[in-house]
């Protein structure tokens, strides 16, 4: 008689089915996932995985890690970042050394794949949660990373 | 004119009436007052539609743990009336190859089929438009008409998925019509009538119909409400209009007024089934236990609404829990599985009544 336990099986799944479903429903009004964003915007907090933009983080003394050592800027599939450094004496060992100049970051042609920040062998770059982007012209979203005047954190290069 | 017994459900409505026999003669009177009825079904299930289909996206939201329309007015209430605002005030597009009378008649036999069943449901016990003794024969009938509008929809469109989707529309309603048939001769079998108003005239000392069939009931039930689903054409019964392999089914190619003429009628239809259920198996318009029978200004329309709302949220339900089925597995669930128990169910009914074992 299997053709009456397959009916008896069939309601009983379907069963289970609509009662996970009607928990849902019961607890959507508390729990509900939805954020409301312009009017929530003070409180909004975007989760830690999200991907807005890059960003490189500077400490207080308006220093960073990055050395400009250009592996984003290989690893980036289509060219949105671009360093430009130039060559500087370090004062205390007295030879030239590469030194960062600018990290410009084209936020119009990012993909946000992640590939340069995976690539950072000093983490200087992270990702930020910022996604308001919108701007009426597209040369604001090319970005320069580094702070005017900030210079790399000592002993990172070693 | 027998056949339009026009009960007036309020007091102001047969000063309206008493109105206007005063000023015409009684024909064109009757007429009148058929006109004016007509109308104001079309208004009040235009507008029902509108709010079942906020309703429907509500509890879609909530079962989604999501929130749903909260915009456009108060919680969302008029987000509807927007959209169809918005669909009115629309082109009317169509491509060059299709049957330009089939494809404009369509629309109106889906959206014309689901109205006119409306008239025969009681919603209360004055407010009935239409009371015919072949009521739930003519509701069928009615039901089945619908399924034309889809075809020829599609079939018009000159559109292969337009097609294929009004092509499963006629095989799933041939399906299902049986056990919609079947399940509500069970319940005749019970009542002895086939008169709507009757029918909630024998639930009002024996209890509802179905507590008076008990298990035989259930079992209708139950297959009622799979089936009515199945006749909407609503998830998971949806390979009309699925959404993943044919654009938009049989509708794909309509636009405007038109397109919203289908969407109105799948969600007046959802209200007909659960009109049906409501009728056959909960009483209709009387109260649980009576209790509020002998309270004479307490509206008898509330019960009726509060229990077709309370299937129509069954079928959302439905629709928002179980994933779509395969057309082999919608035509096992009808051939091997429905009609099979349907039939033995309608033995058992008949055994329960000639053994007088009705409660």
């Amino acid at each position: 008689m299997s053709y009456f336990s397959d009916i008896y099986k069939g309601i009983k799944t379907l069963l289970t089915g609509m009662s996970v479903t009607g928990g849902y429903f019961i607890r959507a009004r508390k729990g509900a996932i939805t954020q409301q964003y312009p009017d929530n915007r003070e409180t909004l907090k975007m989760f830690d995985r999200f991907r807005g933009e890059v960003v490189m983080p500077h400490d207080a003394d308006n220093r960073h890690y990055c050395t400009g050592c250009q592996s984003c800027e290989i690893a980036c599939p289509n060219g949105s970042i671009e360093i430009i450094w130039d060559r500087a004496v370090d004062p205390e060992t007295g030879k030239k050394k590469k030194k960062i100049d600018k990290h410009i970051y084209h936020l119009s042609m990012c993909t946000m794949c992640g590939l340069c920040i995976e690539a950072c062998p000093t983490d200087a770059i992270v990702w930020a949660p910022n996604f308001e982007n919108s701007v009426y012209d597209r040369s604001a979203l090319t970005k320069v990373l580094n702070q005017p005047g900030s210079s790399v954190l000592d002993g990172i290069e070693d | 004119m027998n056949f339009t017994q026009m009960i007036i459900p309020l007091n102001i409505t047969k000063t309206i009436s008493d109105w206007i026999y005063s000023i015409m003669p009684e024909t064109a009177a009757s007429y009148t007052i058929m006109v004016i009825i007509a109308v104001a079904y079309l208004a009040l299930f235009a507008v029902a539609g509108l709010y079942l289909v906020l309703l429907e996206r509500k509890v879609a939201a909530w079962f989604q743990l999501r929130i749903g329309p909260n915009r456009v007015g108060p919680w969302g209430l008029l987000q509807t009336m927007a959209d169809a605002l918005k669909l009115v005030s629309k082109e009317l597009t169509s491509t060059i190859k299709i049957d330009k009378f089939l494809y404009n008649l369509a629309p109106y036999f889906v959206i014309v089929s689901a109205l006119m069943a409306m008239a025969v449901f009681p919603f209360s016990e004055q407010f009935q438009a239409f009371d015919i003794n072949i009521g739930v024969f003519f509701l069928i009938a009615i039901s089945s008409i619908g399924v034309i509008g889809i075809l020829l929809a599609g079939w018009s469109s000159n559109n292969k998925y337009a097609l294929i989707g009004a092509m499963r529309s006629g095989l799933q309603t041939i399906s299902y019509e049986l056990s919609v048939g079947l399940s509500i001769l069970t319940m005749v079998l019970l009542t002895g009538t086939l008169q709507l108003s009757e029918i909630i005239e024998a639930q009002r000392t024996g209890g509802w119909l179905i507590l008076q069939g008990h298990v035989p009931s259930i079992i209708a039930f139950m297959i009622f409400m799979v089936a009515g689903t199945a006749e909407t054409n609503r998830a998971p019964f949806d390979l009309v209009e699925a959404e993943s392999e044919l654009g938009a089914g049989f509708h794909t190619e309509y636009s405007g007024m038109k397109f919203a003429y289908f969407f109105l009628a799948e969600f007046i239809n959802m209200f007909i089934i659960s009109s049906i259920a409501v009728v056959l198996f909960f009483g209709g318009w009387l109260s649980p236990f009576g209790i509020t029978e002998n309270i004479v200004w307490f509206p008898q329309v509330f019960w009726f609404l509060i229990k077709v709302l309370g299937l129509i949220f069954l079928m959302m339900w439905f629709r928002w829990t179980f994933p779509r089925l395969r057309v082999d597995q919608l035509l096992t669930l009808e051939w091997k599985y429905l009609l099979p128990l349907n039939l033995m169910n309608i033995v058992l009914m008949a055994i329960v009544i000639w053994l007088n074992w009705t409660i």
